[in-house]
């Protein structure tokens, strides 16, 4: 790894994390996956750069970051389509970009979605734990959000050079759909609340993060009373606690959970889920 | 016991008791199942991760045949955890057991406990195996803050929190032991599977 401080943090914006693929075995201790919540995001902007799978990017809540380049650097930007601006001068998303020393690249709001991913080439360099260089923010684990005034190194994890001018890139829906399919407590629910489920719209609320989607709209309403005793979850479980408003849990969802699970939404909708914007409506299609 | 599909690429068993579940994961990891990449117990539960080419229902149909009777300790993995044995709650748990402080220490050190699953927190191993004498319910009011080191009771479980959080167990000791360091591999003290006995500091 090259310890050469390249990267200038100016504004972290909302929350803005280092995160790679996840830390993969450790759930048995207690430690969750983690890894980028909008992992096909995060896969096309390091293969942009030509970095290696296992490269870590930046995924920034709601723009606001502004970094300062101390090398010559080659960038690119997925996710929720930020404006990306290199000083004053526009710059596409989904493209990589020469990023010359001492320019300012600077993230706007995203029209849509809610999280964009930062790759450079060679990665973000910072030291693994436990086999990640992800922040899993229920578990503490990993690097602590970016702050304004650190310094971020750049990592070796290239690949080949990189090939493609621009990726065409589906925007995130403004009216997403999540495909679901029935999850183990389903039973421990009354009929209609599969159907109610599946024929209502929801509203993301404010209180939602890496952890899940909280939602708020019709609850789903039990049929089985009483404690669960807790169980493993996993990325996409859709969890409804007491209050029957359901929550779709993501990247640094807890390794067990006490409430059912009435269903789990495909692993291929979940960069879609974790693109929702607090206010946003969702709605779910059995699969 | 009952096996579903969770998601496309994990299956959960439910099983009667936390008993079974030390011994279907334990019979896993002694004599593997082809196909699975990951186990996460839980309390009545295991989560069982298959690899991607995996055919879930051969995995199901094997694993439905897997003995659930108690497992034999792992040999020599114990783990031996020194408490000082002066926590807050102890009062409390004397007037719900009926039991002295000195029965208490007794009881807590005299038991051969298994870690079942671990949760909560990284490094947060629940051990099982504690004579029913010291089953007590959690404190009806959780702790907002709880140290790293304390050492709890609740139900059926005993436990140390590795790490300084809140927490709803009766806390009737405290120790110096490290059961969590990123830094380290293993990183946990404590995993599924092992003995653990806890010693008067």
């Amino acid at each position: 790894m090259n310890d050469v401080k390249m990267i200038e943090v100016l504004a972290a914006g909302l929350l803005t994390t280092v995160q790679d693929l996840g830390r993969f075995g450790y759930a048995a201790l207690g430690v969750g996956r983690s890894g980028a919540a909008d992992l096909a995001s995060h896969r096309l902007a390091n293969r942009l750069v030509g970095n290696a799978e296992g490269a870590a990017t930046l995924e920034a809540t709601f723009g606001g970051l502004r970094l300062r380049a101390h090398a010559d650097l080659l960038v690119a930007i997925t996710g929720a389509p930020a404006p990306v601006y290199v000083g004053s001068a526009q710059q596409g998303g989904n493209a990589p970009f020469r990023l010359p020393a001492g320019a300012e690249l600077r993230l706007g709001s995203p029209a849509t979605g809610l999280r964009s991913y930062v790759a450079v080439r060679g990665g973000i360099g910072c030291d693994p734990v436990l086999g990640s260089r992800s922040r899993d923010v229920l578990a503490g684990l990993g690097p602590p959000p970016l702050r304004a005034g650190e310094f971020l190194s750049v990592a070796a994890d290239t690949a080949a050079d990189p090939v493609v001018d621009v990726a065409p890139v589906e925007t995130p829906s403004v009216e997403p759909v999540l495909r679901i399919a029935p999850g183990p407590r389903q039973d421990w629910f009354t009929a209609p609340a599969w159907s109610t489920l599946l024929s209502s719209a929801y509203t993301t609320s404010p209180d939602s993060n890496r952890i899940g989607v909280r939602l708020s709209g019709p609850a789903l309403e039990r049929r089985t009373p009483g404690e669960l005793p807790s169980e493993p979850i996993v990325p996409g479980a859709v969890q409804v606690p007491a209050s029957g408003q359901p929550l779709v849990f993501l990247a640094d969802h807890p390794v067990t959970g006490g409430y059912p699970v009435i269903g789990v939404v495909r692993r291929a909708d979940l960069g879609m889920a974790a693109q929702l914007r607090p206010g946003q409506l969702v709605r779910f299609t059995a699969r | 016991m009952r096996v579903w599909e969770y998601g496309e690429d994990a299956l959960l068993v439910e099983l009667a008791d936390v008993a079974a579940v030390v011994a279907l994961r334990a019979g896993l990891e002694r004599d593997p199942v082809a196909g699975i990449e990951e186990m996460v117990p839980a309390a009545r539960t295991v989560l069982l991760r298959l690899a991607p080419d995996a055919d879930a229902t051969h995995v199901m149909a094997l694993v439905q045949r897997r003995s659930l009777s108690a497992a034999e300790p792992e040999p020599g993995a114990v783990v031996e955890i020194p408490v000082t044995y002066d926590g807050d709650d102890l009062d409390e748990v004397a007037g719900l057991t009926g039991l002295s402080v000195d029965d208490i220490v007794a009881a807590h050190t005299g038991a051969d406990l298994t870690v079942a699953f671990c949760g909560f927190a990284p490094g947060f191993g629940y051990l099982v195996g504690l004579p029913e004498s010291l089953h007590v319910p959690r404190r009806r009011e959780p702790r907002t803050k709880v140290p790293a080191g304390a050492v709890g009771l609740a139900a059926e479980f005993t436990g140390v929190y590795p790490r300084e959080s809140p927490g709803g167990w009766q806390l009737i000791g405290r120790t110096a032991a490290v059961l969590w360091d990123a830094d380290q591999d293993p990183p946990a003290l404590l995993r599924p599977g092992i003995t653990v006995r806890f010693r008067p500091a």
